[in-house]
């Protein structure tokens, strides 16, 4: 253990804020989230701690069945029902694992809101723009139903849509894949949240539209000074856009660091194949791109030792015994769980 | 056995002229593609791009007649596909295979892996002792082994691996044409490079021409020995892929390159975004049709057309401002 050099009297390795600070915005400590199945127990989120502070933006990445969608929907409140799930979600200083089923709900809808991966599926089709729009703050923020659509054109005036009155009386279906994503946003923001969760919110569009999108989230952030929780398998789109991202495999944070240490300075080796499994446009056509060998494991049959190790150029025999730990790897909050990293012994 | 010598190394394996498709739809008539023509040779792959509704996918459906082309030419080793009969076309088709972007719709849930592969070849008269053989050694050759997978159904596959599946199923027929509409997009940046370096191996193994159809030009850029850029039913820019990418002469060619995530978070996050998206097909803008979204847009662009017009050799481009002259 390499103990932080700040003088933070605050336990655990993150960077935290100074003694006079409020508690961050949200503090995730050992989150579980197990599914019973017919074959087993599903460790979709096993034992995951981080911290997320004001106005900042943290990216989730990982491969599909990593857990990260998981995580942030056990965040939110709206893991499946027969979930089980421990650990803490403090949110703003609030247990929200301790409030009533009702309380909770009415705390995460007022102050936390998500967008999701496909936004035809989170548009009701037989419902206007308008009350997609004007549900949240009617209940939550009890507006009046003139003041509730006047805030919805603002809403649609602010993610880009044009003509935002003659929206309000179309239905979902009349708008593009783009327009649809810019609506559900808009809805996302209807009540001011702290936190805005976009997990894998621009996945299905074009890159033109993601873009355009992502710029568009980016603004609103430092607008609103909000929080944004940034869900990808793509760390290319979470490249310049976040201020910290965790690596996410078989249910855990495997690395987690600021964005610039991560992509100059990772540690893990997974994190390093994601990196290299993206297209580089620098290299000569035909060249062959690096993959990672076999597949995700098995949520269910977990093995001990690392989750990676089967997958892993660089695994030691004890990395398919020993489990590794998150350890911090700095005094910028960077913390990785590898028992052979990568960048500290072959490259300076 | 697919040969690449014999037929002449000069004439392309699939001449494209003046493909015109049109649809009806309820409020007319839309023109998904208007006047789009390339070449592919044995061998080579065109990477064609552009973003949703700009009528590439069209252009992969009517090369195989699903439907017919409205008007134009698609000549496949020298044979007029457009005019020729149905069952002569039939004999034409396994030479040419497609993959779509949703491996697990593509795939009949209900059915054996191994009999999904060989359905091709039982439609087109391989026997039985034949088509076992073939069956495994295609499924060997993308990576699968055939004694774990040939007897269970899609469902129990990821992503990646019913990708495969249509891969093998499409190259159990060796055909000299692949067409590939958006194979990789609905997968995980780890698991389409494994999607992408199994095609790059069976393009250099068999001598296989492609044609790769992608909305991101990152994807394309690594496979392609050309590029055709597609917006609004039309090309505004074809050439060396090396070349557009690094010196596209289109606005929107520049603006589909600057809108690829960069994997690095020192890099700008480039220009302005592409305004607005694509106008309706129905009523494409007078003039250039890129002009209401177009940086650089002039009053005049809005007067006539541009047509695809030289800048180098084996380089178009369709603008009357071209970045690159």
């Amino acid at each position: 253990m390499n103990p932080t050099t700040t003088t933070d009297p605050r336990p655990g390795p993150e960077q935290a804020a100074g003694p006079d600070r409020p508690p961050p915005l949200l503090h995730v400590d050992d989150l579980r989230c197990h599914l019973p199945t017919r074959r087993g127990l599903l460790r979709a989120v096993d034992g995951v701690t981080l911290t997320l502070e004001r106005g900042q933006t943290l990216g989730i990445a990982g491969e599909s069945g990593s857990g990260k969608s998981m995580l942030v929907r056990t965040i939110m409140g709206i893991a499946p029902r027969a979930a089980r799930v421990s650990g803490e979600v403090r949110f703003d200083g609030v247990d929200l694992r301790r409030l009533p089923a009702r309380e909770a709900r009415r705390y995460l809808g007022r102050h936390i809101a998500m967008v999701f991966q496909d936004p035809s599926s989170a548009l009701n089709p037989v419902v206007r723009i308008e009350r997609h729009l004007t549900e949240g703050p009617r209940h939550h923020l009890g507006l009046s139903r003139a003041a509730a659509r006047e805030k919805a054109v603002q809403l649609l005036e602010q993610v880009g849509i044009p003509e935002p009155r003659k929206r309000l009386r179309q239905y979902p279906h009349q708008l593009s894949g783009g327009m649809r994503q810019r609506v559900t946003i808009a809805m996302a923001l209807a009540c001011d949240p702290a936190l805005l969760i976009a997990d894998e919110s621009t996945t299905a569009l074009d890159v033109t539209v993601q873009k355009q999108i992502l710029d568009l989230l980016q603004r609103i952030q430092r607008d609103r000074d909000m929080a944004v929780i940034m869900v990808s398998h793509d760390l290319g789109v979470l490249a310049g856009r976040t201020d910290r991202i965790a690596v996410m495999y078989g249910g855990q944070v495997v690395e987690e660091a600021p964005t610039p240490t991560l992509f100059a300075h990772h540690r893990h080796r997974y994190t390093a194949a994601l990196l290299e499994a993206i297209p580089d446009t620098a290299r000569p056509r035909h060249s062959a791109l690096h993959t990672i060998p076999g597949a995700p494991p098995d949520p269910v049959a977990l093995g001990p030792g690392c989750r990676f190790a089967p997958r892993c150029a660089a695994a030691l025999p004890r990395c398919s015994t020993d489990v590794p730990h998150l350890e911090p790897a700095g005094d910028d909050g960077h913390r990785y769980a590898c028992f052979a990293p990568t960048g500290l012994r072959e490259r300076p | 056995m697919t040969t690449m010598d014999g037929r002449g190394p000069a004439r392309p394996l699939l001449e494209v002229e003046d493909l015109v498709q049109t649809y009806r739809v309820p409020g007319g008539t839309v023109q998904a593609v208007s006047g789009v023509s390339f070449r592919v040779r044995r061998g080579e792959t065109l990477g064609l791009v552009g973003e949703s509704g700009c009528g590439k996918s069209s252009v992969a459906k009517a090369l195989v007649r699903l439907p017919a082309p409205r008007a134009g030419r698609v000549r496949f080793d020298g044979l007029e596909l457009t005019s020729m009969s149905f069952a002569r076309l039939r004999r034409v088709l396994p030479r040419m295979q497609i993959i779509f972007q949703d491996p697990v719709s593509a795939l009949n849930p209900r059915r054996r892996i191994r009999d999904i592969v060989a359905e091709g070849l039982a439609i087109h008269g391989v026997d039985r002792a034949g088509i076992a053989e073939r069956v495994d050694e295609t499924l060997r050759q993308v990576g699968l082994d055939p004694d774990l997978v040939a007897d269970r159904r899609p469902g129990e596959f990821s992503g990646g691996q019913c990708q495969r599946i249509a891969v093998a199923r499409a190259m159990a027929l060796r055909p000299e044409l692949l067409i590939c509409d958006e194979p990789v997009s609905a997968l995980d940046v780890s698991v389409q490079a494994q999607v992408l370096n199994l095609l790059e191996r069976m393009r250099a193994e068999r001598g296989l021409a492609m044609l790769f159809i992608s909305h991101d030009l990152a994807v394309v850029r690594n496979i392609s020995d050309q590029i055709a850029v597609m917006y609004l039913g039309k090309i505004v820019e074809i050439g060396d892929a090396d070349e557009v990418y690094r010196h596209p002469a289109h606005p929107y060619t520049r603006a589909l390159i600057e809108s690829v995530p960069v994997p690095d978070p020192t890099a700008p996050l480039g220009g302005d975004a592409l305004r607005g998206e694509l106008p309706s097909p129905l009523e494409p803008p007078r003039g250039c049709r890129f002009r209401t979204r177009c940086p650089l847009a002039r009053p005049s662009c809005a007067d006539a057309e541009p047509p695809l017009t030289p800048i180098g050799p084996n380089r178009s481009v369709a603008c009357h401002y071209p970045l690159v002259t």
